[in-house]
């Protein structure tokens, strides 16, 4: 049997899990594993430029292509700076193996330098953990991870290990196993059958459904399966954040997207909803507006992998654990064998009370704000037009902010994993290294982030990377000159004083810091220059693109629910509330 | 209401503060917290004891199902069990009537006197928590000097058992 050191062992491991990609950042306790990675080719590091980006990166990598994302970070300020990238992709259920180096374990509790407790200090952020004590303990360990991670819920994994641990001149056996069993992780796929066939009849037997949908659909890669059920029923269906993409944007039977920010007709038929049938959501804070008025009609059914997450905020009448793949499969056999047929009288009623919703106040039915003009342009049309130019065909990144919610309103997903943003934990700085880690997995896609000139100054550094590793990602900042969220809700709660959400003067010059890193830069102040422009930006498939637009100052997102409200209380524009 | 949850969980280095971190992360008290290897070194048995309604209990057993280290967890008030702690209780007792008067509360409650000095007893004490809650009322008079109490060791009445 071959002899192999701690660090090769993991290189080796990581090539065996299936790994090709790692986003890293080297540092002492790591520099055994740096130089098993430099002797070998099979996985390929990618040196970003602040190890949040690293694990932003992963991250993206792991949204766009649904595999585990992986992330390499030295002890100490290395493994801290991971953190906020680990607790992202944490809220938000991404699978992601964060390796890092620590201390050798003799010097474990001595406060040695760049020494940080890396398992506790990540312990309420991830799936697992663990500190690998021995060389022979790598190979099996690694391969857990993977598996924790993307099994039962996904989420991230660390794997803290010592210097010594990767010691160059201590060699064991390696051998990877070929079977991955924990007696007690035992992830749940099927749910229960009885429970299927009660929720099946209850849609069955509905006259108001509404069928919401989360993140589950898009990890589970469970789109198919929900638009075979949906269309069958003939059932309306509106997406959560984390959800878009996981029911087609320009459907028929699409309300958009639901929550603070959804549209007035997903919202509104939410409340009066008979059934809801919940798949892969878990009835979010920034979903349900104030719980004791949720839905007052409704008979919830709720699907989902993690069983804490079933009756945690909202009681489900009937709860199902299980995979939305496995589940939703088994609700369509049901649904064809059993003789009975959606109530489509009463949907009929149904449909034509959602498209006078639509009609009245709909946010695609016609425009809900002043138009762009001359120098006045409006963030949505820049939306709009990203949309347009790209044929709704682009993996679209996004930070955190107004410019998220506008990308999440306007931008219509036809296809799952296609939006990546932060929607759990909200993280600034995600949009760019995620754009790195789709444009990685997706070279031949054109990837662009939706950002903010305060979301993208979080992770600016990462311009850097794009050119190291030439990855051609086009950044679409919607420049308010102002913290735009923040701003809103200061506008809207604080009588408009502005505390510490502009810039004054202080904001660089974009496109000069775009064209120091070697990319291109272009400023649009005029509404007449956008389109040409951005068909300029994307037809440069090679470059990287810094498109900085001037937006219009004031613009708020609507509609925006009214907070200690039911799901339908929503302002739609600064003066009109429904 | 009390709960008393059992769980059962792997051996391993922090899998404890695992289980610790999540009551804290999720706004949960523990108000009693025993573990110790069981007949099976690789397996740990935590007895944890908490307040909640249904609800609240529901939420905990599942996620603390939900971390990869536990095996099993059961809250054992959802059937017929037994709950025992241990507390042991130094009480100043430097004259004879008050010596006396311990002696008798000792043996009235069951417990033993594990020892004497000249100026104090120290008493074992085996039970629910409310037959040692009901002891220390019984002696506060007498003057305590000290409480160590063990939290809650609980385990299922009949033929249900909690095994890998």
């Amino acid at each position: 049997m071959e002899l192999l050191s701690g660090g090769d062992i993991l290189i080796r491991a990581l090539k065996d899990a299936g790994v090709k990609d790692v986003w890293g950042y080297p540092g002492g306790a790591a520099l055994h594993i740096y130089d098993a990675l430099y002797r070998q080719d099979d996985v390929f590091h990618i040196l970003v430029r602040h190890e949040q980006a690293a694990v932003h990166a992963a991250d993206g990598f792991s949204r766009a292509t649904g595999e585990v994302g992986t992330a390499l970070v030295t002890s100490g300020p290395g493994a801290t700076n991971a953190i906020t990238g680990i607790a992202t992709a944490y809220m938000d259920s991404i699978p992601m193996v964060v390796i890092s180096g620590q201390v050798p374990l003799s010097k474990i509790g001595q406060d040695a330098f760049q020494e940080t407790d890396m398992v506790g200090v990540s312990r309420p952020i991830v799936k697992h953990s663990f500190l690998v004590t021995r060389a022979e303990d790598i190979a099996e360990t690694i391969a857990k991870a993977y598996y924790i991670a993307a099994t039962g819920r996904p989420g991230p994994v660390v794997v803290d290990i010592p210097k010594d641990v990767t010691d160059p001149s201590y060699k064991v056996a390696y051998e990877w196993p070929t079977e991955t069993k924990m007696r007690s992780y035992q992830p749940t796929d099927k749910g229960h059958r009885g429970q299927i066939k009660r929720a099946v009849k209850t849609l069955l037997g509905a006259k108001r459904p509404v069928i919401y949908t989360g993140g589950g659909i898009v990890i589970d890669n469970a789109a198919e399966h929900l638009i075979a059920l949906a269309r069958k029923l003939n059932f309306p269906v509106t997406n959560t954040l984390m959800g878009l993409g996981g029911y087609p944007g320009t459907d028929r039977q699409y309300l958009g997207m639901l929550g603070m920010h959804g549209t007035y007709e997903a919202n509104t038929a939410m409340h009066h909803a008979d059934v809801i049938f919940a798949v892969g959501a878990r009835f979010d804070d920034r979903v349900t507006n104030d719980l004791e008025k949720f839905c007052p009609h409704a008979t919830i059914i709720h699907i989902d992998v993690d069983p804490t997450t079933v009756s945690k905020n909202i009681e489900a009448h009937i709860p199902i654990v299980g995979t939305c793949t496995s589940v939703l499969t088994e609700m369509l056999s049901i649904a064809e064998q059993l003789t009975l047929e959606p109530d489509a009288e009463a949907l009929a009623d149904w449909w034509q009370q959602i498209d006078q919703w639509r009609a009245d106040k709909g946010i695609y039915t016609e425009s809900r704000y002043e138009p762009s003009s001359g120098t006045c342009i409006k963030p949505q049309d820049v939306i709009k037009m990203l949309y347009k130019i790209t044929e709704g065909e682009a993996i679209i990144t996004s930070d955190v902010g107004q410019h998220q919610m506008f990308a999440a309103q306007y931008y219509l997903f036809d296809k799952p994993r296609m939006w990546i943003n932060s929607g759990g934990l909200g993280t600034m700085g995600f949009g760019l290294p995620a754009a790195m880690g789709c444009k990685r997995a997706f070279p031949d896609t054109d990837v662009a982030c939706v950002t903010g000139e305060g979301s993208i100054q979080m992770c600016i550094q990462e311009l850097s990377t794009c050119t190291q590793h030439n990855l051609p990602v086009k950044i679409i900042n919607l420049n308010n000159a102002a913290l735009g969220m923040v701003r809103q809700w200061q506008d809207m709660n604080y009588s408009s004083r502005y505390s510490e959400s502009v810039y004054e003067d202080s904001l660089p010059d974009f496109v000069k810091l775009a064209e120091a890193y070697g990319h291109v830069g272009m400023k649009i102040t005029h509404l007449d220059e956008l389109e040409e422009k951005m068909r300029e930006c994307f037809a440069m498939k090679d470059r990287t693109v810094f498109m900085d637009i001037c937006v219009d100052r004031s613009e708020h997102v609507y509609p925006m629910q009214v907070p200690g409200g039911s799901m339908r209380d929503l302002w739609l524009n600064k003066t009109e509330r429904a | 209401m009390k709960r008393i949850i059992s769980i059962l969980l792997e051996n391993e280095s922090g899998a404890l503060s695992r289980v610790v971190g999540l009551f804290s992360q999720r706004g949960y008290n523990i108000d009693t917290l025993t573990v110790a290897p069981t007949d099976d070194d690789t397996l740990s048995r935590l007895t944890l004891t908490t307040q909640g309604d249904d609800h609240m209990a529901e939420q905990i057993v599942k996620q603390l199902h939900k971390l990869i280290d536990t095996i099993k967890v059961v809250d054992l008030t959802e059937g017929a069990h037994i709950e025992r702690e241990l507390m042991l209780v130094k009480l100043k007792a430097s004259d004879n009537d008050i010596r006396a008067e311990v002696k008798s509360c000792a043996e009235i409650f069951r417990g033993t006197i594990v020892d004497v000095t000249p100026n104090t007893y120290t008493v074992q004490l085996a039970g629910d928590s409310e037959k040692l809650d009901a002891f220390i009322e019984a002696v506060r008079e007498i003057g305590i000097m000290e409480v160590v109490r063990s939290g809650v060791s609980g385990i299922a009445r009949g033929d249900k058992f909690l095994r890998v």
